[in-house]
Formats: structure tokens, C-alpha cells, sequence
């Protein structure tokens, strides 16, 4: 059976000796929700942009069932969807429709369906009157839902979101929650939103100094305050993640 | 320059008048066409400049994009135009000659600079009406399907995209500078303004990188790959062939007829 995601020895650094990844060990099944959590430094953004060949690392590194290689570089892009912390950096284009329709334009398909996967991604984050406006015209939440569209229009295996929740007052952060949990896909959150990531990921890894220094259920790693501690972090006061209850599932994951 | 201050520089009038509903390629060669035939037109070709005047007059009805609003934005540009052609009424001789106190204007400099500024005027409101038509993403869709290159065209977007994120750092910055008060009074105290050209600089930079790489991972292979051209509607032919054609047919009987 083929894995979302499966890391073995991966490594690498942006300096020579100094490794932000150190040898990871790292799996995900299809349809999983996975928190990458962890302190700043600790790999996860690093993590994120080996998923679809951004970087390349040493070791072994598999995803959406493909090797991480030159060759199969495009169909990787098509298959992992990332979504980048700064909306700003991913909205390029002019307009709403056109920054959707870049990517599956990028995959080489007729007008027609571009304008189908347009509308339908659109439709999936709620922004189908946004079309035609510029992204600067989009409130941060707004913009959020836009990036996410504009993934989710390459109709990914995997989707891999970096900080999600970052800059969202809470009505917004709460929609994003919502549509996040209405998605039939493996989905991978690099976070610090502990709370976020109880609500939507059933499964937390711990990432500190490019490995994995803790893999379970979220509810339980976030409920072990020693071990948060260790890794510098911190529930919100007050907040108890054995009370959130989590929504049921969509029935179709991958 | 603020993010609110390039969107106000933009689209205008009333967005679902006939010519705000135009195709922008056929605003963008009827516009063009009739200030192109207006600029190379000859000396004191009055008819011809007075047709270019009331086709642009008659667009900003349709469009109903007040006069006022096209003064204000015009007064940024005009006062420049015309002030290199201020020198033309005295540098040029011929015909009768007037006295200005200490300076001598000649009836062809006269002559002269009235042609410019009426060309200079009319270019200006064509590029004033385009813009108050039509917006930059449809502009740049227009001279895309016209066959523009299209890695110009995307470089194009990507400034004016993040022209209003850079407008936004900007504002954010000078905020961060008055707060600590900052309020520079002599050149020297100028000093920190330069360290915020700088720091914006490596911001954009910065961001640069992170754009590229977004554009990546979804696919981008340094080639902009675009949509297929519709067909221009009737209306939008019409419209070119009044804007463009009218000057045009003047412009041959002038030649025609002297």
C-alpha cells in the first residue's frame, strides 16, 4: 500500500553541518490529518517544501506515491498541494479567477475545464463572487480561502498547509476551520495553533531539531504538558484538548 | 503613494456603462488608434483635433465619468506636457509676430503650441478614459489576446499586484516611524527614511523568492500559459471603427484636400 507521505533518513540543511532536517522518519497515510507541530526552527516549513520538490534533501522521500525526483517533479506539483503561510505570496496574479485557474493552467488542460476547476474550487471555499476582484481587495481570511482555492483547483492527493490560522481574527479562523473540515483530503498543518490543531488534525507529530520527537494522537501529545514543555509549547490558557469534540469526517477521503 | 491612492487612480464613472462593458482590446485600439492618428496628424489640423475632442467627450458621457474627475487626474500629467512645449510660441518664427513684455511670440510658435498641447490633451484623455474604463487585470487581458509578449505582460501584473502590497509596507512602516516620533524637520534627520528604502527593498526581495516559490509548487515553468481569444462583439467593433475611423477618413481628406 502506498503512503500520502513516507520519510526515511531525509536531511538536509541550508548551510553545510548545520541540518534542519536530521534524518526523519515520517508517515502518513492517505485520508490522515496530520499536525506538524513544533518550535520555530524545529524543520516543519522545511518539512513542508520538500513535500513537492521544492527542496531536496538527502535520504528517501515518497509522496502521493511518487519519489520525490527531477522526473517526476510535475506530476508531484499536480498531486501536493501547498499552501504558504503569507497569503500575499501565493496570490500573484491580478485577479481572483486568474490566480485560481494558474495552477491548473500549469497542468496543461483545455479552457473549459480550467473554468470548470476555477468555479468548482471557488464554490469548495465559498468566493465564487470574489472572481473577478483583485486580492487586494480580500480580507486576510478572505485571501486565505482564495490560496486555498487556488490549491485545491489541482485537485491535490495531499494538501499541506503552513500556518493556516496565522493572522485570522476568530470568526475568520473559525470559517477556515469549517471549510478545512468539510475537505476530502489527506491534510497535512504545520502549526503552532494548538487549539487549531486539536479541533481539525486527529494525529500530532513533534518535530524538534529536524526530527521526530513525538507521533500519537493529537488529544493525547497535546494533553502531556511535560512534553509540550520540552518543545516549547504552550496550550492556551484554560484550554482542556480532551473536551473538543471533533466533527464526523466527509464520507469520501481519497 | 498609498494602497488607497492607486485604487482611486482606477476605474471610474458608472462600471455597467456601455463603454465600461466593452471588450478592453477594442477600447485599447479605438483609444490608441485615435491618439496615435491625432499625435502624427500636421500642424493645426483643427478639424481633425476638434473630431478627436468630441469623440473623447462623447465616450466620457456614455461612460459617465464626470469632467472634473478627469481634471484632477489630468492636472498630474498635463502641467508637465505642456510646459516643455511652453517655449515653442517664442523659439519658432514665422508670420505675425506679438509682443509678451521682454519676450516676442511668433504666430507659428503660437500655432505650434496650441497643436501640441491639443495632441497632448487628447493623448492624455484617451490614457485618462481607458483607465477609467477599464481595469488594469482586463487591460492587460486586452493586450494579452492583442498578441502583446507574454512575459511582459505577466511582469506588468506582478508589479501592479504587488505594487499595493509594497503600498501597504510602506504605510505600515511610516506608521512604525511617527509612533516612535519620528517627524524629520532638515535633511539630516532624513536619515531614516533611507533606512526604510532600504529595509523595503530587502522585504521585497524577500518576497520575491517566497512568490517564485509559491509559483512553483504550483506548477510554473517560466513560460506564462494563458487562456484563447474570443471574438470581438459587434459593439466593441463599432466602437473601434467611431473612434479610429472617423479620425482616420478627416485625417485622409485633410491629406486630400488641404
Amino acid at each position: 500500500m502506498t503512503c500520502a507521505v513516507r520519510a526515511r533518513g531525509l536531511s538536509f540543511g541550508y548551510a553545510p553541518g548545520d541540518d534542519v532536517l536530521d534524518g526523519l522518519d515520517f508517515t502518513v497515510a492517505h485520508g490522515e490529518r496530520v499536525a506538524v507541530l513544533g518550535p520555530n526552527g524545529a524543520g516543519k516549513t522545511t518539512l513542508m517544501l520538500h513535500l513537492n520538490g521544492l527542496l531536496r534533501g538527502s535520504g528517501q522521500l515518497e509522496v502521493a506515491g511518487l519519489p520525490v525526483r527531477d522526473d517526476t517533479l510535475a506530476a508531484l506539483r499536480a498531486r501536493v498541494g501547498l499552501v504558504f503561510q503569507d497569503p500575499d505570496d501565493q496570490l500573484f496574479m491580478t485577479t481572483v479567477a486568474d490566480d485560481v485557474a494558474f495552477g491548473p493552467r500549469n497542468l496543461g488542460l483545455p479552457d473549459h475545464a480550467i473554468a470548470d476547476r476555477t468555479r468548482a474550487a471557488l464554490a469548495a471555499v465559498r468566493m465564487e463572487a470574489a472572481a473577478g476582484r483583485a486580492p487586494h481587495q480580500l480580507s486576510m481570511g478572505e485571501r486565505r480561502r482564495v490560496a486555498i482555492a487556488g490549491v485545491l483547483a489541482m485537485e491535490p492527493e495531499l494538501l499541506v498547509l503552513d500556518e493556516p490560522s496565522a493572522n485570522l481574527d476568530p470568526r475568520a479562523r473559525r470559517e477556515l476551520l469549517d471549510l478545512l473540515e468539510a475537505l476530502d483530503r489527506t491534510l497535512l498543518v504545520v502549526t503552532h495553533d494548538l487549539p487549531f490543531a486539536t479541533e481539525l488534525c486527529e494525529r500530532a507529530v513533534i518535530l524538534s531539531s529536524g526530527r521526530v520527537a513525538a507521533d500519537g494522537p493529537c488529544r493525547e501529545l497535546l494533553a502531556d504538558a511535560e512534553l509540550l514543555a520540552r518543545h516549547d509549547l504552550e496550550l492556551p490558557a484554560g484550554f482542556d484538548p480532551a473536551r473538543v469534540t471533533r466533527r464526523p469526517r466527509p464520507l469520501a477521503v481519497n | 503613494m498609498t494602497a488607497g491612492a492607486l485604487d482611486a487612480a482606477g476605474i471610474a464613472g458608472d462600471p455597467a456603462s456601455p463603454v465600461h462593458r466593452l471588450d478592453a482590446r477594442a477600447k485599447l485600439l479605438g483609444l490608441a488608434g485615435l491618439t496615435l492618428i491625432a499625435a502624427t496628424s500636421p500642424a493645426a489640423a483643427w478639424p481633425l483635433l476638434a473630431c478627436c475632442a468630441a469623440l473623447l467627450a462623447a465616450v466620457a458621457r456614455a461612460a459617465r465619468v464626470p469632467a472634473g474627475l478627469l481634471w484632477r487626474r489630468a492636472r498630474v500629467v498635463l502641467p508637465l506636457v505642456l510646459l516643455a512645449a511652453a517655449s515653442l510660441p517664442f523659439l519658432r518664427h514665422g508670420g505675425a509676430r506679438y509682443a509678451l513684455g521682454p519676450l516676442t511670440a511668433s504666430e507659428a510658435g503660437l500655432e505650434a503650441f496650441g497643436t501640441a498641447a491639443a495632441k497632448a490633451a487628447i493623448g492624455t484623455l484617451s490614457a485618462l478614459l481607458l483607465a477609467a474604463t477599464t481595469s488594469v487585470p482586463a487591460a492587460l487581458d486586452g493586450l494579452r489576446r492583442l498578441h502583446a509578449p507574454p512575459l511582459l505582460i505577466a511582469i506588468a501584473g506582478v508589479t501592479w499586484r504587488y505594487a499595493f502590497v509594497l503600498a501597504g509596507e510602506i504605510g505600515r512602516m511610516r506608521c512604525a516611524l511617527a509612533a516612535r516620533g519620528h517627524r524629520p524637520r532638515h535633511l539630516l534627520q532624513a536619515a531614516a527614511t533611507g533606512k526604510l528604502a532600504t529595509a523595503l527593498f530587502l522585504r521585497a526581495h524577500a518576497r520575491a523568492e517566497r512568490v517564485h516559490v509559491a509559483m512553483a509548487a504550483r506548477g510554473w515553468s517560466g513560460v506564462p500559459l494563458a487562456p484563447g481569444a474570443a471574438a470581438l462583439r459587434r459593439t466593441d467593433v463599432a466602437f473601434v471603427a467611431a473612434l479610429a475611423g472617423a479620425p482616420l477618413l478627416i485625417r485622409v481628406l485633410l491629406e486630400v484636400h488641404p
